[in-house]
């Protein structure tokens, strides 16, 4: 049974939180998680103002959430898959995407924008917990050939009441598949909470039904995500079978630049997640032990101000639509049927430049 | 080296998947039932004893997570062959087979394809109860990205699913359910094409019956009376809906001026109001008449005592090649 309180290595002002069975990561591990949270803060924010901005369609910010992805992508070897969401930006780019193709979808081109063989992270769509069967496939494909992957496949509080979060669990568990599920509860999905969700007494108890591991951890606790996430990952490898995570974490900003959170949330709400944000967290305990210097925290803000730069000048080039490409990659071959459309479309591009 | 063996389509489609597990380790076969049992219509008997349960292998019973993992096992360098049970029973995994199936190519410029199979026992015309006679290839075939075959004979289901199989992208594999005892003698290698084409099933020169799958042995049945009636009616198979072989088809109607299209699938909406359109726009001056179509009713498929009402016969046939304005 999943514990009764989310596992938690530091609390809200950094200090370490004994009584879990879980040791502490080492102290590189989360030096460079911190570095990885400050630029995906930034990329965040980043996002949020391309939008405002027309340069992004739309941008399902993760501000808040950002421990649970660091952590999602750093406790993976690489060989390992990851499955993200939507909200997932962060987990992809932490795993080696580039942060500009990372946003080509949502930037309004046609494609995911990256090559998910390249860093085996799995293209992001937008219909929910649906990428979570793919994971079992891809875990049990491997497993069937002896090899060592692990899959990370993240969803939502929300996804945890689609048919296919169940259909995926059952199917991990029954073939013993290498697959993490986290869970990102940040207690809505778009307005509706987590109470019209579900009446089960956590989202981890949904691994008792299934006969896996359940387990609830501090989502704004980088330590403890690094922690619960790289022993379920171990214990995948390890043959063990699947584990569900439920990370307790926050969205601080709207689901996305379209939505209005004040018409179903409080402000009240909101600030008191700002004293559990998982950077300040995390920073403050490196501190305290000596672990991160001034020098090393201006560092971390000139990779991030770098990435951001970066997205920004890709985001800023205009995407130059080429038609043709739309009728190539329908089948590998394209059919006789496609072909004449694609000629269709190319001779009134062609009529349209003679006109002018 | 050729063999002659007389098979049924349920032993030709055996035949084809326990060739494919010999020749290629990559093949992966599941379902509901697929293992021990053999699967509800035995397609997949003996193969999880000759093959063991890793290359053949039951799984829980949910649609979508069975065409969900074999989308992951497709992404990581398997070819995934899974049994829908029945036709109706493949509605739980309409969204991972439209949005992620057909689409996996596509989203990654592709990077990322999706080498599979889906089976799906097809149509009616074996007493079945409801939910185990639809016809669903339109909603297939209306969604880019997809291949949707449907063969009509044992000899067509044998080349037809190893084709599927060794495909680069993903197919819906129609199986009409009422022709899985249906036998013919083979010979291997077959030599028959591969998917998208069609193939003239019979010669006739008076008008042009398209139809595919289940109804293929409708028409062949309507042209034999025909002929003995003295008139010569072509038969053409179509054997792969998507992609479609509008070559074959149209040189076939034009051969003859007159063409009737015969599905079991409702007409409304469905492949037979498609042929109808693409034979009219292609053909329209070679045509002594309309297109007429012969389709399944625009109703629930009709439980065992009444499905011969719905199943387009040789009569119906026979009549709408009456009509092709034969007077003048």
């Amino acid at each position: 049974m999943p514990s009764a309180e989310p596992v938690t290595l530091l609390d809200p002002a950094g200090r370490p939180v004994g009584g879990t069975p879980y040791a502490a990561p080492d102290d590189a591990s989360l030096v460079r998680a911190l570095g990885a949270l400050i630029t995906a803060r930034r990329l965040n924010d980043q996002a949020y103002a391309l939008v405002r901005q027309g340069r992004l369609a739309v941008y399902p910010s993760s501000h808040g959430q950002e421990a649970c992805q660091v952590a999602a992508a750093q406790v993976l070897a690489a060989g390992d898959w990851l499955f993200p969401t939507y909200r997932d930006t962060v987990a992809a780019v932490c795993r080696g995407v580039d942060p500009v193709e990372a946003l080509t979808l949502l930037k309004g081109d046609w494609h995911c924008g990256y090559d998910p063989t390249e860093h085996h992270v799995a293209p992001h769509a937008t219909p929910l917990a649906t990428q979570l069967p793919h994971a079992v496939g891809v875990a049990y494909a491997a497993r069937l050939r002896g090899e060592p992957t692990v899959v990370m496949a993240l969803c939502g509080d929300g996804g945890t009441s689609e048919g296919d979060f169940h259909e995926a669990l059952n199917f991990a568990a029954v073939f013993r598949a290498p697959v993490v599920f986290l869970v990102q509860n940040n207690g809505y999905a778009i307005s509706v909470p987590l109470s019209r969700q579900t009446a089960a007494p956590s989202l981890a108890h949904k691994g008792v039904g299934y006969g896996m591991p359940g387990e609830r951890v501090d989502g704004n606790d980088m330590a403890a995500l690094l922690a619960v996430l790289g022993a379920a990952v171990e214990r995948a490898r390890a043959g063990e079978g699947p584990q569900l995570v439920e990370a307790l974490t926050y969205r601080m900003q709207a689901h996305t630049n379209a939505d209005d959170a004040t018409r179903y949330r409080d402000e009240a709400e909101v600030a008191a997640w700002v004293e559990r944000d998982p950077i300040t967290r995390l920073r403050a305990h490196l501190r305290e032990r000596g672990l991160v210097t001034d020098d090393q925290l201006a560092d971390f803000a000139a990779a991030a101000e770098r990435v951001a730069a970066a997205l920004r000048d890709g985001l800023n080039r205009d995407i130059e639509p080429d038609p043709a490409e739309l009728f190539a990659h329908v089948y590998a071959t394209p059919t006789t049927q496609l072909a004449e459309q694609a000629a269709l479309v190319a001779d009134e591009l062609g009529r349209e430049g003679a006109l002018r | 080296m050729t063999d002659h063996v007389k098979l049924t389509m349920a032993q030709a489609l055996n035949r084809a998947l326990r060739d494919a597990l010999a020749e290629d380790p990559s093949v992966v076969v599941f379902g509901e039932d697929v293992g021990p049992l053999g699967g509800v219509f035995r397609i997949t008997d003996g193969l999880t004893a000759d093959f063991g349960e890793a290359r053949c292998f039951d799984t829980p019973l949910a649609e979508s997570g069975i065409v969900g993992m074999a989308v992951g096992m497709a992404m990581n360098g398997l070819r995934p062959v899974v049994e829908m049970q029945f036709d109706a029973f493949a509605y739980p995994a309409f969204e991972q087979i439209v949005s992620h199936v057909a689409k996996m190519r596509n989203r990654t410029r592709g990077r990322v394809t999706l080498p599979m199979v889906i089976r799906v026992p097809t149509a009616g015309g074996i007493g079945g109860v409801e939910h185990h006679c639809d016809s669903s290839e339109a909603y297939y075939a209306h969604t880019p990205g997809l291949q949707v075959v449907a063969p009509a004979t044992p000899a067509d289901a044998y080349t037809l699913l190893r084709a599927a199989i060794a495909a680069p992208d993903p197919v819906v594999f129609l199986e009409p359910k009422k022709l899985y005892w249906s036998s013919e003698e083979v010979e291997f290698p077959t030599g028959a094409p591969g998917i998208g084409r069609a193939v003239i099933r019979r010669q006739g020169t008076d008008a042009t019956l398209i139809a595919y799958g289940p109804s293929v042995p409708v028409a062949l049945d309507a042209a034999e009376i025909a002929g003995q009636e003295g008139r010569s009616l072509q038969v053409v198979d179509l054997r792969s809906i998507v992609p479609f072989d509008d070559e074959t088809v149209c040189a076939a109607v034009r051969s003859t001026g007159r063409a009737v299209v015969v599905t079991e699938s409702a007409g409304f909406a469905g492949v037979s109001a498609e042929i109808a359109a693409r034979v009219t726009e292609r053909c329209f001056h070679a045509l002594a008449a309309p297109v007429r179509r012969v389709t399944g009713f625009d109703i629930p498929y009709p439980p065992p005592k009444f499905e011969h009402f719905q199943l387009p016969g040789v009569d119906r046939v026979l009549d709408a090649v009456d009509d092709l304005q034969w007077e003048q």
